[in-house]
């Protein structure tokens, strides 16, 4: 995830430079800071905040990540929804805005008459993807290793890269 | 999910309180005995054993605050016999004083910060730290089962000092808390070998992984209620599956997003008694087979009524709820982003619904959809998708209000965020539904008028309030004038909760509330034009409320310090802003009653008067 929110942290850092006053409480917020309220993710993005001329919050810690779009002004606790709620819709938004409502690749496999889709955000690691390929075509693939990668097996799951070449699942990280 | 949110139901009554602590001091003063002639003809009539045994089966608190002002006796024996205390504000009373005059408190509900606290009105430090009430308690009250928190602060030092301190420790529930992490879990999860319910609900966790479901031994058998929605990091679903295997009466169970549909059909067929789910996330590439297995363990779930989860839901699964629709008296899918086909689709196999809550993504069809389907619903819930964007034309309308209201006459609780409103609209919506208690209307654009007629929004909350006679909590919103206030003032005699935000006209609004509002018992104001004239117009009234929270109104230090002059048991808090400094005005004012003084916990950012 934060591989993808660095060209939004970019933005932050340059609002969080400006500057202007305003009374306390009025609608048109003049400034963006971030506070990080314990966030019990490092997934769930901050939630941006404004403040006139004050910080509210005790200190403005590490981590940064802006979440809401910010183009629009935002009223400081307004609309009146909990903070818990407020995070999760926007985990969800920006899990939607990065890959759209799925990322489907297409899977074939030798033998079969017919090629099917995945969608590959359904799944968060490499053995809950290979234990989808196994129900899905009802076949064994059996675990990977580094060393060996699919041995033992009689399928192995490859894909095909930017540079046409032809992969072994596995080997790069999941994200 | 506020199923099991801490529902004050029947508060306790602090001003009954006062009156019976400042009987109860004043008699200690006297420090003699009770017997008079007539009461001692009255209890040859009416047996202590008898009185006693009636007593103890009230559980109101209203009920029993009543008794106890009966006479020192019922007093005394209502005092004995009191097993459960609910305290909405934790700085009216104090940890010492409720022991001293309850001996055998066995469950605690313990309400802390300002409800604007939620929305980030309140900085971080504020208070509402349940330490000391725990150290009092394990000394008093070391038999303590049950302790049920909202926006108290609770750390992972506390919770391990209330899993060691109370060897019958039975029910934790937390709810919008915060100042713990997954830590202090564990140490629950570790010690308390009775616990029967661990309720975490929509705090502020700082989580440090999922190690701590895996903390409950292997002897332990007894959780009955387990709601981890909110801690999000995975836990060891081995240990999951086995904690849930060995828990046989378990009854409650909402898991976090993290659990998967293979994963929760592997849960229901081992625990088809559940009668509450929370699911996990509802999206996975599914097999027929395995599709046909999730539904036929949901099929063997004959007493689910309460169903809610379903992250990431995907349309295409929900058919396998379907043996349990029928059944489901609350469905909670207001984490779930259903479009209105979908939705429809679902409604026509939940006809027994009493509580829905949803996504403002189901439109104004969905809604349509509600008042066609579900004939006996109590409570409607429509929260918005993205609250922030103003440029999505989306989400809810009146139209959405106005079918529900058509179909659903039992209506009386509704939380309704939209982007527009009519006054004619709400009036059709009380003249269906005139059986309100509590309505909360949030129309988002601060101050916007009727979006047809142009004009306050105030002829809608005159209907609500001339129409619903028990209306108990009403939330307005839009551009509203004095003119609301007057009505309120003038009709809404049941009234004990009002919000109010970015509106009224002058001090007179809130004059009309304060003065008009026998009932009232929590006020919360934000950037509405009133003052000290209003502040101080309420004077004689603050001590028969709970609270008063006022911020980015045009209350000056000097009236808040007036204030506190003239009331001495209220406390009067101001928070500060650094650097805001003394131009004389107090943005964020708090005021409360109590029992118990000035706290002394106060941060260096809240000023007490």
């Amino acid at each position: 995830m934060e591989g993808r929110m660095n060209y939004e942290n970019d933005l932050v850092n340059l609002k969080a430079t400006e500057l202007r006053l305003g009374l306390p409480g009025s609608d048109e917020p003049t400034e963006k800071k971030m506070r990080n309220n314990k966030r019990s993710s490092s997934e769930i993005s901050e939630e941006s905040r404004t403040s006139g001329v004050t910080d509210q919050a005790a200190g403005v810690n590490d981590e940064h990540e802006e979440s809401a779009p910010p183009a629009k002004a935002q009223v400081v606790g307004w609309p009146p929804i909990r903070s818990y709620r407020k995070n999760c819709l926007q985990a969800k938004k920006n899990d939607e805005v990065e890959s759209g409502s799925g990322m489907y690749v297409k899977v074939s496999v030798d033998g079969a008459p017919y090629l099917r889709k995945i969608d590959l955000k359904v799944y968060r690691s490499y053995p809950q993807l290979l234990k989808g390929l196994e129900n899905m075509f009802k076949l064994t693939i059996g675990a990977y290793s580094e060393r060996e990668g699919y041995n033992g097996s009689d399928y192995a799951p490859t894909y095909e890269d930017k540079d046409g070449d032809w992969m072994l699942v596995g080997d790069v990280p999941w994200e | 999910m506020e199923s099991s949110e801490l529902k004050g139901g029947k508060d306790s009554q602090i001003s009954d309180e006062l009156s019976e602590l400042r009987m109860e001091s004043s008699e200690l003063k006297k420090a003699k005995e009770s017997p008079i002639s007539d009461e001692s003809n009255r209890r040859s009539s009416f047996p202590d054993e008898v009185l006693d045994r009636v007593i103890s089966l009230l559980n109101s608190h209203r009920d029993r605050s009543s008794v106890s002002l009966v006479c020192k006796d019922w007093y005394n024996m209502e005092r004995w016999s009191r097993t459960h205390i609910f305290i909405g504000n934790c700085y009216s009373v104090s940890p010492e004083i409720v022991a001293r005059r309850f001996p055998k408190i066995r469950s605690l509900t313990l309400k802390g910060k300002p409800r604007f606290s939620d929305f980030n009105l309140v900085p971080q430090n504020w208070g509402a730290d349940v330490h000391a009430w725990l150290v009092v308690f394990a000394a008093k009250y070391p038999f303590l089962e049950e302790l049920r928190l909202k926006r108290m602060t609770i750390s992972d030092a506390s919770l391990e000092f209330l899993a060691l301190s109370f060897p019958n420790f039975k029910a934790l529930s937390l709810l919008s808390c915060d100042g713990f992490s997954t830590n202090g879990l564990a140490a629950i999860a570790t010690h308390c070998k009775n616990l029967t319910e661990l309720d975490i609900h929509e705090n502020d966790i700082d989580d440090k992984g999922g190690g701590w479901l895996s903390c409950f031994p292997e002897s332990f058998t007894s959780l009955e209620v387990l709601n981890f929605a909110n801690v999000t990091s995975d836990i060891n679903f081995d240990a999951l599956e086995r904690l849930i295997g060995r828990c046989k009466s378990m009854r409650v169970l909402k898991v976090n997003r993290g659990i998967s549909l293979e994963q929760l059909q592997r849960i229901l067929a081992n625990a088809p008694q559940l009668t509450e789910l929370g699911t996990g996330s509802f999206t996975q590439e599914l097999a027929q087979r395995q599709y046909e297995e999730l539904e036929s363990a949901f099929n063997n779930c004959k007493n689910i009524h309460t169903l809610s989860g379903l992250w990431e839901v995907k349309g295409l699964y929900l058919p396998a709820l379907y043996p349990v629709s029928t059944r489901l008296t609350f469905l909670n899918l207001s984490y779930a982003v259903l479009q209105s086909d979908e939705l429809a689709k679902l409604l026509v196999h939940c006809p027994q619904l009493r509580r829905l809550w949803v996504l403002d993504t189901v439109e104004d069809k969905g809604l349509e959809a509600v008042g066609s389907n579900c004939p006996l619903l109590e409570e409607l819930r429509v929260f918005p998708a993205d609250p922030f964007d103003e440029e999505i034309v989306h989400g809810v309308t009146e139209a959405g209000f106005v079918a529900v209201s058509y179909g659903c006459p039992r209506l009386h609780y509704v939380l309704y965020f939209c982007r527009q409103m009519t006054n004619a609209a709400v009036a059709t919506v009380v003249q269906n539904c005139p059986d309100f208690t509590h309505f909360r209307l949030c129309i988002m654009t601060p101050g916007q008028p009727d979006y047809l007629t142009n004009e306050p929004m105030d002829e809608a909350f005159g209907a609500v309030v001339k129409t619903c006679t028990k209306l108990q909590r009403l939330s307005v919103s839009g551009y509203l004038t004095d003119l609301t206030f007057e009505y309120i003032g003038r009709y809404a005699k049941n009234l004990e909760t009002l919000s109010v935000a970015f509106a009224g006209s002058s001090d007179w609004g809130m004059q009309c509330v304060l003065g008009g509002c026998p009932k009232l018992r929590k006020l919360e104001i934000r950037d509405c034009p009133f003052g000290n004239a209003a502040l101080l117009s309420g004077l004689e009234k603050y001590e028969s409320m709970r609270s008063l929270w006022m911020s980015a109104c045009n209350v000056t230090m000097n009236g808040c310090r007036l204030l506190a002059r003239e009331m001495p048991r209220l406390n009067v808090e101001v928070m500060k802003e650094e650097g805001s400094d003394d131009d004389g005005r107090a943005d964020k004012v708090y005021i409360y009653r109590s029992i118990a003084g000035q706290r002394r916990d106060a941060p260096s950012s809240v000023l007490t008067l």
